[in-house]
């Protein structure tokens, strides 16, 4: 019997393995990839951009994970666990992208030099210094308005990475390419259980309707483009998030009715307050959990 | 446990097929969920594996615990993948002990209600971000020297599931390794904090092999039936001897003053186990017994009203 050692047995079993998930050591996301920002395009406004959609990816990553390890059955703390992970990837990629294009400037005089630029940015930047969107970082509430705020997010968030894989960026472009098949599924995922705990019990319905109420005001801050969109918008490469509105209109109401849910009136739309770094008391303490550690030992090394 | 006898005398086809079932075993074969089987094997494999499957479940919670905190964005993603590997290990556990006709909400009131046990281990708490390289090196690397043998275990789908854990838990062990070397390579704080994590977990991690082999009640039908293939000392001493030498690539001291390379035998000698500890955390008096239970009852009754309105959904659409 091969068993010298439990490794061993554990090559024989299954042939030798090399891989490691997510590396050994750190590597930048983008490492190889070519980041020259194409002619007409102004950097600073490209990396507010990245910021805007990277922030709205890591503090919804941080809302889903709030859930493991509390959520109702098993196959959700996996499913919510997968949300999460993807705009975990998302986030990497799109601060990388971000910082790639030196937006760092003040907030990366506060951290060390051997912070790579994703990490300098999730945990050294303050909340008002954050471009996510009210809808993200409001307070998870209970498992039905969750599931609603991923419908919403997630269903935003395709409509408009579907266009931006036309960016003008290609690193922008292909980011989003990467992340239409992952939004996909959180939309499906989140519809299918719109439609359980709309269509369940008079309970479950109660607060699925709750949860709808609770999230549609927040839908307000996501349609107006800041100045930063409106001229990346001009320069092909944002999406004008105007252009998202009947899409996900439609998309929200179809599942809703089907929900047997009752459809609120469309909230009347106000510029982001999110993008302009106007956030609710609630991202502070989203952050302080996030950054911490970090901030606790900023020449630290992980 | 009970023992191992059958319930009432033996019919004679009963007599054949405990014969057939014995050469099974003899011939080193699988016994798969339709074979026959006698009672005290199957339920003393669903007694194993429901608490196999507890143990990853329970385990969630103490690394969870740096999930939201976690230093970097890639140590987050590490950790938020463990932490589903473990889902999945829970999941796919649950399912081996379904097949032996057990169900995973019964399983789950009777971990929640006490009536099954979970690894100890996950009673300590998360002090420090060194203890997630810990518990991936030490308490992963425990599991695996118990688990690894599982993988031949005599019952199908419980190797078969220990096989793709396995995998896993290796992975695990090796990225929980990786951070600990980084943290070692890093600033004195963290170099300290890794030695602390250490000295809290080095002796429960021995103990994850379970009471001495002349004090382990339910080993020697295990291991006859085939379901267990070393003895927890024997485990116990391979697990130490695999690990010293990577505490000296990592530099830091394993808190045993005893501990010695035995130059005759070749393997390392280290000292007593403190098995009161051992008996007052699997009695439930460890640090963070009622903390991990509560969260399971909480994610169970808070939640309850989400699993009833799958069910009338199914119900109302099964058509």
């Amino acid at each position: 019997m091969h068993e010298e050692t439990v490794y061993d047995a554990l090559d024989h079993a299954h042939g030798g393995e090399g891989q490691w998930a997510f590396g050994t050591g750190f590597d930048e996301p983008l490492a190889g990839v070519d980041t020259t920002v194409p002619e007409g395009i102004d950097p600073a406004d490209l990396g507010a951009y990245c910021l805007m959609l990277g922030d709205d990816a890591l503090v919804l990553c941080q809302r889903l994970t709030q859930w493991v390890t509390n959520a109702p059955e098993l196959e959700e703390e996996v499913a919510l666990a997968n949300c999460g992970l993807d705009l975990l990837g998302q986030a990497r990629l799109l601060l990388a992208r971000a910082g790639s294009v030196g937006v760092l400037g003040r907030s990366r005089t506060l951290a060390t030099d051997s912070i790579p630029d994703e990490d300098a940015l999730a945990y050294f930047r303050d909340p008002d210094e954050f471009r996510n969107s009210r809808l993200v970082e409001a307070p998870n509430g209970d498992f039905a308005q969750t599931l609603v705020r991923l419908l919403a997010a997630s269903t935003w968030r395709l409509a408009l990475f579907a266009r931006l894989r036309e960016s003008r960026d290609p690193v922008l472009a292909a980011i989003a390419a990467k992340g239409v098949p992952e939004l996909t599924y959180h939309r499906d995922h989140a519809a299918r259980w719109v439609l359980r705990l709309g269509d369940g019990t008079t309970e479950s319905h109660r607060r699925a309707q709750a949860g709808v109420d609770a999230v549609w005001p927040l839908l307000a801050d996501l349609f107006s483009p800041t100045d930063v969109e409106t001229r990346l918008i001009a320069a092909g490469v944002a999406v004008d998030s105007g252009e998202l509105r009947d899409e996900v209109r439609d998309v929200l109401t179809t599942v809703l009715e089907r929900a047997t849910l009752t459809v609120p009136a469309w909230p009347a739309e106000h510029p982001s307050r999110g993008r302009a770094g106007d956030h609710g008391p609630e991202l502070t303490v989203l952050l302080a959990d996030l950054q911490g550690l970090a901030r606790e030992h900023p020449a630290a090394t992980w | 446990m009970s023992a191992p006898t059958l319930d009432r005398p033996a019919a004679p086809d009963e007599v054949a097929l405990q014969a057939q079932f014995d050469a099974t075993i003899a011939a080193d074969h699988r016994i798969e969920p339709r074979d026959w089987m006698p009672e005290a094997y199957r339920k003393g494999l669903i007694r194993q594996i429901a608490q196999h499957a507890h143990s990853e479940i329970i385990g969630m919670q103490p690394e969870g615990d740096w999930l939201l905190a976690a230093p970097s964005l890639r140590r987050k993603a590490i950790l938020l993948a463990k932490v589903q590997d473990e889902a999945g290990h829970g999941m796919y556990l649950y399912s081996a002990a379904e097949t032996l006709g057990a169900d995973r909400a019964d399983l789950t009131d009777k971990l929640i209600e006490r009536k099954q046990k979970y690894s100890s281990i996950f009673n300590y708490p998360t002090q420090t971000y060194a203890d997630v390289g810990v518990i991936g090196w030490l308490v992963d690397g425990a599991a695996i020297c118990n688990q690894v043998p599982l993988c031949r275990s005599s019952y199908g789908p419980y190797a078969r599931a220990m096989i793709r854990v396995c995998k896993e838990e290796s992975f695990h062990q090796r990225q929980g390794f990786e951070l600990l070397m980084t943290m070692m390579g890093g600033t004195g704080a963290q170099r300290a904090m890794v030695q602390d994590a250490v000295d809290r977990w080095w002796w429960p991690s021995l103990m994850m092999f379970g009471p001495p082999d002349d004090d382990s009640p339910n080993s020697a039908q295990s291991m006859k039936w085939g379901v267990k293939r070393h003895s927890n000392d024997e485990l116990r001493q391979r697990f130490v001897d695999m690990t010293v030498p990577q505490a000296a690539v990592l530099g830091v001291t394993l808190p045993d003053p005893e501990l010695a390379l035995d130059p005759e035998t070749g393997r390392y000698r280290f000292g007593a186990i403190d098995w009161d500890e051992f008996k007052q955390v699997l009695a439930g008096k460890g640090p963070c017994n009622d903390e991990r239970i509560a969260r399971r009852r909480a994610a169970r009754d808070d939640n309850a009203w989400v699993t009833e309105a799958a069910t009338a959904y199914a119900d109302k659409h099964a058509s």
